[in-house]
């Protein structure tokens, strides 16, 4: 049961083959079992879940026609939940349950899927290895040795191992297509302000955006269905309306033109990634599509200004926690200063600390300009660069990280971390979206291809991805974690 | 430009973060490196182009200025740390 895909869950549930108190039984004990030797979770809800599950069943019985209806998900611990603990991976917000719930929360609930908990990730999603947690690190469900990814690692690990059929992440920089390149599985971030920001907690708000992760694009499709639209408590959500994401799935891929961007197949590619890369284009060739080098100039540069903006807008939007409202407060404080400083100095981890301070002395008097208008202005070059490349392909494609999953504690020093989102972080500077779908195996670990495509072209990109895993298997493989019975 | 531990101390005041000594010296080292990535930047000829704060472009929508809520204050105030009478509890601020 838990090697099937979301699709293939929900004809069943649909034909009445499986109801959803099985499925949801079924994955909890999965969690249950295995999950100690991943740390993919940090809530586990399993009373609600079941509860959830049976008024799925009976919504179904009563003519709920919901696609979704009854399959259980995840969610990465960063979506506000009411009456669960909402952590966003920090000892900062350890007590803190939300009086509400997120919108996409809200949605999926209307939509009688059932929770089955919340992921673990980096620290308020800064990092790119699940490290940052306080909750402890993911290990990686192909290679117990290896990170899973992050900042949404424990979606990405969870879906993996099967210990659940998807779940949502979030990407800011490239925190849902990194960890499911590392994990071997398909993962989309939408354009931003697809998907409601409200009730997500803020990390980048210029950049931050939600989207499904799961075990192939169609899945992503359905999920996607569910989250997108308006909501007027996000005031940068997009008006436009949204399409079935699924309808264009089966659509022949015949004239495509791709292009492959030279800077992403330059120094740092690890070889063999870069063979599985090329091997997915010539899948792609054999189904019609035609491949061109093109160019995206200001490639070297997004690293540079996302490590101006995101720091500065994360240490506005982090100024929130100040021990009076919500969230840790240090004992005893002797004044206000002493209690915002403390209470600071306790709850925040060291990347986090970090990037407050980089953000705080680059919006500073006498900084302000040479940085942070400086990172704007070469933003802008950056999305023209692909609002140019859109004028002469279709999607972009490339690898989605230089190499595979590398080793728990390999990376030590915080720029080295920084440089592995090197293909993913310049697509949040532009807004585009991008997907990673799974494309093969180096030494034992999984290659994931990136696919991008112009603003709200969504519905192509999981097309593209659908028509691949048509013609390929790759998303069907599954770490031995995954082929263990029950 | 090179980063000083006075830069550190103010972004730390700014921030209200406290920190101590030997974190200072470290976050001196470990931001000096970001920021030294980060002048990467410099190099990119930007004469003539606008900030770009939106990705879409977007301007800040406008609705009617109407009372769409409800009092909620007892429901928002469960995960406090501390409150009295419906107000937020801080060390005294006036003697």
């Amino acid at each position: 049961m838990h090697n099937q895909t979301v699709t293939q869950l929900a004809a069943a549930l649909k034909s009445g083959e499986l109801s959803s108190r099985e499925i949801t039984a079924h994955y909890l004990q999965r969690i249950e079992r295995l999950d100690g030797k991943l740390n993919s979770f940090i809530s586990v809800t399993a009373e609600q879940a079941l509860n959830g599950a049976e008024a799925a069943d009976k919504a179904r019985a009563a003519g709920d026609t919901h696609a979704l209806a009854g399959i259980p998900l995840a969610l990465k611990d960063i979506f506000c939940t009411k009456g669960v603990k909402t952590s966003c991976g920090s000892k900062m917000l350890d007590n803190f349950e939300a009086p509400y719930d997120a919108t996409v929360v809200e949605k999926l609930s209307a939509a009688h899927t059932v929770s089955l908990g919340k992921t673990n990730m980096d620290e308020f999603a800064m990092g790119s290895s699940n490290e940052n947690s306080h909750y402890g690190p993911v290990k990686n469900p192909w290679d117990l040795t290896a990170v899973p990814g992050g900042s949404s690692g424990g979606s990405a690990a969870a879906v993996a191992a099967g210990l659940v059929p998807a779940a949502l992440g979030t990407d800011t920089g490239g925190s849902i297509r990194q960890p499911a390149a590392f994990c071997g599985i398909t993962g989309l971030k939408p354009t931003y302000g697809r998907v409601s920001r409200f009730g997500m907690i803020a990390y980048a708000s210029s950049l931050d955006q939600a989207g499904p992760m799961a075990r192939s694009a169609s899945d992503c499709a359905h999920l996607l269905n569910v989250i997108a639209g308006h909501d007027v408590r996000d005031s940068t959500c997009a008006t436009r309306g949204v399409p079935d994401y699924t309808e264009q799935l089966n659509a022949p891929l015949s004239g495509l033109k791709i292009g492959l961007p030279k800077e992403y197949f330059g120094e740092g590619l690890n070889a063999d990634v870069e063979r599985a890369v090329r091997e997915a284009v010539k899948v792609y060739e054999s189904l019609g599509a035609t491949v061109r080098e093109v160019s995206l100039p200001h490639t070297h540069y997004a690293i540079p200004a996302y490590y101006v903006i995101a720091p500065a807008e994360a240490s506005s939007n982090l100024s929130r926690y100040d021990g009076v409202r919500f969230g840790h407060r240090c004992e005893d404080p002797k004044d206000l200063i002493d209690l915002y400083t403390r209470t600071r100095a306790e709850g925040f981890g060291e990347e986090v600390k970090r990037r407050i301070l980089i953000g705080t002395h680059t919006l500073s008097e006498g900084f302000f300009d040479a940085y942070y208008i400086k990172a704007q202005k070469v933003r802008r070059l950056i999305r023209q660069d692909f609002l140019d490349a859109f004028e002469d392909v279709d999607v972009l494609m490339g690898p989605a990280a230089p190499t595979t999953a590398f080793d728990l504690g390999a990376k030590k020093d915080p720029v080295s971390m920084y440089l592995q989102d090197i293909y993913t972080i310049a697509v949040n500077l532009a807004g585009i979206p991008g997907m990673s779908v799974p494309a093969g195996f180096v030494d034992g670990r999984p290659v994931g291809l990136q696919i991008l495509g112009t603003h709200f072209a969504e519905a192509q990109l999981l097309n593209v991805a659908h028509q691949f895993q048509q013609a390929t298997d790759w998303h069907l493989q599954r770490p031995a974690l995954a082929e263990e019975n029950a | 430009m090179a980063l000083e531990e006075s830069h550190v101390r103010r972004a730390a005041h700014l921030a209200r973060l406290a920190i101590s000594d030997d974190q200072a010296g470290r976050f001196v080292d470990d931001l000096s490196q970001i920021l030294d990535m980060v002048d990467q930047l410099q190099q990119v000829n930007t004469d003539g182009v606008a900030p770009l704060a939106h990705p879409l472009d977007a301007t800040q929508r406008l609705r009617a200025d109407e009372v769409t809520d409800t009092n909620q204050r007892d429901e928002y105030q469960r995960c406090a740390p501390a409150v009295e009478d419906g107000l937020y509890l801080v060390p005294r601020v006036v003697e």
